[in-house]
Formats: structure tokens, sequence, C-alpha cells
């Protein structure tokens, strides 16, 4: 009935850590059945006093009834992790769940995929925001076909790193050789795959025990040819994706809409000492910066489907009644131009010349997430920042093995699939390859008669364009 | 990061953290950058407003969005009729300070029109409901913001930012879209409508942090105060017109707070002598209970209680 108060948390969460300055670092669990990653998605949260109270005494209690008896006083850490009435009632995880907790040093959300049947959805969808990825495998089973599915996922999403937790190490009885040779096995799909050897993506191999806690929070004893750092001491100290991208990346940002008050201004600011006639004629361009930053001063370039570039410079950047002289990705701000161009809602701005020309001609990867599968032919709908067009599916240009990593003949995709596939875009789009934008090269296919999101696609350069090797497939 | 397979990982050096966005504006930054995209593609938004901490922060993440215009929606509040006095009022004096248009949608008139039945526990939060998805039809809105977010339950963990509702009203857990970087789908049919989550990904902490760095009023019953309460249900309940204790339960004078603020009927209040927000953000770093566990009876009636009434079509 009383809140009780654990001021030595408190302190430390407040006074002793920055938590004003601490940053947030977005992750993903993936792994396969029984791998036992809600039990380390709830060793985590619990070790790193996530769990209140309340909810570990239901857990508790329903341990109890179901008659458990685990290392962890008895709790079933799983339970921690089951969200909706047919997870319990079947066992099972269903969706991607998101879960929060936060160190002294960094603030995290985590994504909770599942890893059974729509294993490539739910991971496509986890990782497409992750700063890491944290796959699971079995230290009694080693590297699976699954294993090889994820990881080649990852790559594909360009995730910044890849971490991989070989679970159940103490089923092994803490066995070097055990993990030495998953290890091993682990290197090589990175290699065949290019995972950690093409300068974007790093590949980190952990021996834990989520059911005791080995090297989940703590490194453990129990593992001493082990020196590398605990699962968590890994997710605080990894740069997330935007320190790693920003320096290499070009100011981009997609216009989500124009702000245009014309006397309608907000009364809360105008009592605040607004001045009414300054802001008579304002006029500013609202969005999210994507990559890159801009500076007050900077030649930019609009991008508007059908239109030439048109070259102008930045003479303000506005935040809620605050002028910036910078600002950077992933912030949202208003945009005011020099120029009194007509640039509207799915138009971008970006560095000037740092863009190549708008193209109607879509190659990508799609990761078809719809049990209706696409067929060559089909009239879709693609949305690419803030413009959303029609489309016609040329060709698929076949799908890919995830275990072998070869791409196969088909010509059409179902559920699950990665394929290669041309489309004809109604209006051209400043489009750019994936592998070095992860926002400006990602896209969205949705089916234009119930509106469902079909697939997530990657843009790819043109066939006859210079190629990344590991994508020419 | 080009070695294959490091050893260690990359540290965060000093200069990198420094240039990175603190986790507050990062989340402040992706909660406008939703709903300037909800605004950009719907044609009738509303945004669900009750005078709760976070129905606040969401109308004050809209006015930063929109600066120096007006926000460009209206509020939308399903009054049960048995709301704090204080909040109602609080409600009115922010609507007008913005200048913004509201909605009110009234479990009282339902029940005196005989289209929703008192419950026999006499709470009242499971009947707003009805009228809420009356004022969504009437009204045509067909985007709603709440302030959700997935930190508070186990159903909620599991919804999208952007989550379709059939034209039952009704959340269909099994069939989401996928939600990939930040391209949001937000397309629905006729009849349909979407449900919007900006602060889907911030945490109780992170709104009091958010609520205290830019200075947010709220209503009063957030913060500590001297107020007649009996025990019932494991909580401090209220001593009010609608929320009167029975024979056995005894009256007393107390000093609490509310750390959520709901129907009176099941809203409980905790013992606290936070009487600022920075005793508040103090007192939520270090609690040991989740606030919906602490506060809200009508999530205790079952394990699977807020799946249920969001399947039915609650916020």
């Amino acid at each position: 009935m009383t809140t009780d108060i654990d001021t030595a948390r408190a302190a430390a969460l407040l006074d002793e850590a920055p938590l004003a300055s601490a940053s947030l670092f977005r992750f993903a669990t993936a792994g396969s059945v029984d791998d036992g990653k809600s039990t380390l998605v709830g060793r985590l949260l619990h070790d790193s006093k996530a769990i209140l109270a309340d909810q570990l005494d239901a857990v508790a209690r329903t341990s109890a009834d179901r008659g458990f008896g685990g290392a962890a006083g008895g709790i079933d850490l799983a339970l921690l992790t089951d969200g909706l009435r047919a997870e319990r009632e079947q066992g099972i995880t269903i969706d991607v769940a998101y879960r929060y907790f936060a160190t002294d040093r960094r603030s995290f959300i985590l994504a909770d995929c599942p890893g059974h049947v729509q294993y490539t959805k739910n991971t496509v969808t986890g990782a497409s925001t992750a700063d890491a990825v944290v796959v699971l495998i079995d230290a009694r089973k080693g590297v699976l076909e699954q294993t090889r599915r994820h990881l080649s996922v990852l790559q594909l999403l360009r995730v910044a790193h890849v971490i991989v937790a070989v679970n159940k190490i103490d089923l092994v009885d803490f066995s070097e050789s055990v993990f030495r040779e998953i290890e091993a096995d682990v290197q090589k799909v990175g290699r065949e795959l290019g995972l950690g050897s093409d300068g974007i993506t790093d590949l980190l191999v952990v021996p834990v025990s989520a059911l005791d806690g080995d090297n989940v929070v703590e490194r453990s004893e129990r593992t001493p040819w082990y020196t590398g750092p605990a699962l968590l001491e890994v997710l605080e100290t990894l740069p997330a994706a935007d320190e790693l991208e920003s320096h290499l990346e070009s100011f981009r940002f997609p216009v989500q809409l124009v702000i245009r008050p014309q006397g309608a201004l907000a009364p809360d600011a105008v009592a605040g000492g607004l001045d009414v006639e300054e802001y008579r004629d304002y006029r500013a361009y609202a969005g999210q910066i994507t990559e890159g930053s801009v500076k007050v001063g900077d030649k930019v370039s609009v991008l508007t489907p059908g239109q030439d570039p048109r070259t102008t410079t930045v003479i303000g950047i506005d935040f809620a009644g605050a002028s910036l002289e910078e600002a950077s990705a992933p912030q949202s701000v208003a945009i005011r131009l020099a120029d009194e161009f007509d640039v509207a809602r799915g138009d971008t701005i970006a560095a000037a010349g740092t863009v190549r020309e708008s193209t109607a001609d879509l190659y990508a990867q799609l990761c078809w997430l719809s049990p209706k599968p696409l067929r060559e032919g089909a009239k879709v709908l693609v949305k690419h920042g803030t413009r959303t067009v029609q489309a016609l599916v040329r060709s698929v240009n076949g799908k890919l093995d995830l275990a072998t990593f070869n791409l196969e003949g088909a010509s059409s995709l179902e559920l699950n699939d990665i394929g290669h596939a041309q489309l004809r875009l109604a209006a051209p789009l400043p489009l750019e390859n994936y592998l070095h934008h992860r926002r400006t090269g990602a896209f969205l296919v949705i089916d234009p008669l119930d509106g469902n999101t079909l697939a997530a696609g990657l843009v790819k350069d043109h066939p006859g364009d210079h190629e990344d090797e590991r994508y020419s497939i | 990061m080009s070695t294959f397979l490091t050893e260690e990982p990359t540290l965060v050096t000093d200069a990198a953290a420094s240039t990175r966005l603190s986790s507050l504006d990062t989340l402040e930054s992706e909660a406008i950058h939703i709903i300037r995209e909800v605004v950009a593609e719907f044609e009738k938004p509303a945004l669900l407003f009750s005078g709760g901490k976070d129905s606040v922060v969401m109308l004050h993440l809209a006015t930063k969005a929109f600066w120096p215009g007006k926000v460009p929606f209206p509020v939308l509040h399903v009054d049960t009729g048995h709301n704090f006095p204080e909040v109602i009022d609080f409600r009115d004096r922010t609507v007008d300070r913005l200048g913004l248009k509201l909605v009110v949608g009234s479990v009282q008139e339902f029940i005196d029109r005989g289209e929703l039945a008192e419950r026999a526990d006499g709470t009242r939060n499971p009947l707003q409901t009805v009228p809420l998805l009356d004022a969504i039809q009437s009204n045509k809105f067909d985007a709603v913001f709440g302030g959700g977010r997935r930190d508070e339950d186990k159903a909620r963990a599991k919804e999208r930012i952007l989550s379709l509702r059939d034209e039952f009203g009704q959340w269909d857990p099994r069939n989401q879209r996928p939600e990939l970087w930040n391209l949001y789908n937000g397309r629905h049919t006729v009849g349909q409508h979407v449900r919007a989550f900006p602060i889907s990904n911030w945490t109780e902490l992170d709104v009091w942090r958010y609520i205290e760095r830019e200075n947010i009023e709220l209503p009063g019953l957030y913060y500590a105060h001297d107020r007649e309460v009996f025990a019932r249900d494991g909580m401090w309940r209220a001593v009010g017109e609608v929320s009167q204790p029975l024979p056995h339960e005894e009256v007393i004078t107390k000093t609490v707070r509310y750390r959520t603020v709901g129907d009176m009927s099941c809203t409980g209040a905790v013992e606290s002598a936070a009487a600022t927000v920075r005793d508040v953000v103090i007192e939520v770093a270090a609690s040991t209970i989740t606030e919906r566990g602490a506060t809200r009876a009508d999530d205790r009636i079952s394990e699977a209680a807020m799946e249920d009434r969001k399947k039915d079509g609650y916020f």
C-alpha cells in the first residue's frame, strides 16, 4: 500500500550517474525454440533490477502453481516476458515485445523477438531499429540452420553489432573446448556472410548461463578461460549505430510537413511574448534528420520527385522556440530556407551535391512478411521516407537460401522469404543504397487493397553501377 | 570496427558519448516525429486528454511539434462522471490556454439513456469504451493519439506505435503489422481507425524526468497532500461523492499522492511525502512497485485484464 523507497538505488540512478546525459541503446534478441531466450531476457531484467516487486510476486505465484524449481529462488524467469493470454496458454511467444531497463550507464530498449515460425518477420522488425542484436545458441546444439538464418538476416539489415550468446554453458560443464568449437563455427559462418569483416558490422561471442546468470550481468568465475566482458557490459559499452555512422554520412531530411501558421499562432506562445508581426509569414519545414548533421549557412539541395534538385541555403533551424546553430540525426527540428521554393511533404532536403539523381527503377532486396505471396506483375505501394508511390513489380529475380546464402531461382516470394526484385515506380524517388544508408535506403511494400505491410525493402544499386561484391549474389 | 571478432568491444569514448543525444532528447524527437507523421497522413486526428500526466506530456509534445503554430487537432476526453473535480478544472484551463477544441464523451449520459449499465463493483473505467468509440465515430476521427506506454503492461508491451482498430474498435494482437525502421504505415479502410502511441518507448521515470526538465504543470493531486482516505483492496481510496467508505472501513487523514489519475471509483492513492516534481522523480526511480499494480483496482480483476479491455476497444 505504501511506496517502498530504496534510496540507495535512487541515488545511484539520479545522483552518482549522469542520468540526464545517459544515452539510449536499442537492441534485439533472436533465438531458436527452447534455447532459453525468454530466460535470458528475464535474467537481464531481473539482475539489472528492472523487475519490480509486484511483477516478481506475480511470477513467483505462477511459478509455484506450476511447480517450477529453478535456481533463481524457484522463479521461472521466462514468465517475466510472457505477454498475451494466448501465449501463456500455449507456452509460446507470438510477437515482438518491447522491454525497458536502465543501468547507471545507459537506458535500454529491448525488442524481444520470438524465434519460431515467423522468425524472419520478427527478426527483421526487431533488427530494423536495433543498434545490436543478441543471437542465442544452445551450447549443447551449437550452430543450427536457424542460427545461420538469423545471422544472414542481420547481415542483410546491416546491424552494427551482432553478439552471439552461447547459452546453457552450465549444461556442458562450463567446457572451454565446447565453447571454442562453437565460437569457431560462428566465425566461419560470419566469414561466409561477410559479418564483421566489412567495416560495418562486428561479431562477438559470449558464453552464458541465463538460468544461473553466468556472464549475463557479472563475469562468471565458472568460465575462467573466458576473459571477455559479460553480456550487459558489452551492451553498455558498444557504440550506438548513430555514433558509428554520423561522421560517415551526409545530411538527409525527409520533409514531414510545412509549418506555416499564417496568423494562427499558438496562444501560449503569444502569451509567452512571441512577436506576432515577426511570425506572420513564418514558413519552416518540419522533419526528423535521418542522417548526418546540418548547420545554419549550409548549402542544401531540395529534392522533389520529377524536378531537378534546387540548391539553397539553410537560414534557420528551429525547435519549439529555440534557434539552433546546428542539429544532427535523430533530432526532430524545423528548417527555414533562404529561397521561397515550393517545398512539400515527400520532398527531401539533403547536403548539396551528395545525392544522385532520383530514379523510378527500383532494384531491391525484399524481406517478405505477409502470408499473401508476391507475384510478378503485382501492383503495390512503396513507402520511402515521407512519400508513398504506386509501383509495379516487374520481376522477381530469385530468393536467398538463408542456410547456404545462395540465390535460388524463384518468380514469387512467400512469407519469410528474402529475395531480389525489380520494381517500376510511378514517380522517381531519391533512392540510396541501403548498404550505406540505413534510413534512405529502406522502404515498405504495402498492399493497396487492405493497407497491410507486405515487405521490408532494402535498396540495391542498379545493375551496371558499381556494385558491392557482397550484394552481387 | 573492421577487425573480425574483436576480443573486447570498442569502448564509447567520452568525446563520442558527449555528442550523442540524451535518452530523453532521443525519446522526445521520436515522439514528435510520430505526431507529425500522423498529422500529415490522417484526415482528422484527435488526442485523448484526461489531464493525467501521460496525456499532459503528449499535449506538451504536440505544442513543440507545431510551434509556433497551434496544435492542429482537437482533444477528446471520455468523462466517467467520477473524475476528480480538480482534474476536470485542470483540463479546462489547459484547453483554454492552448486555444484547443475539447470533445467530451460522457459515460453518465450513456447510463442515463440506458445504453450502459453501472457495474456491480461501481467501477466505471471499463465503461469508457462505448462512449469513446461513439465519439470517434460521430466525429469521424481516423487517428486517435494516446499516452499509452509499453512499460505499463504486458499486453501494451506488444502493441505497435500505430495500432489498427477495426469497425468495433477492437485490437487484434495476433494480426499486427510489422513496424520497421521509422516508417509508420497508417493505411486503413473505411470504418477502421488508428490509435497512435508516440510515447510507447517511454518509461514512467522518463515521463517524470521530462515533466521536471520541461517544467510541465500537472493537476495538484500528483503531489503529496493531506486527504481523507480509507483502505480498500489494498489501496488508499479517497472519500468523495462517488467513493464512500463502507461501515467497517475507517476514514483517516493521510499524506498521499496519486501516481495515476483516473476514475475516482477505482484509482487509489499511495502514501507519499513527495511534494515537488524532484521528490517524485526520486520516488519513482526508487519505487519497487509498478504504477498500475500499485494503484489501479481494475487491472487486478484478472491477469489478462488489460488485454481483454484493449481487445474491446479500450485505450
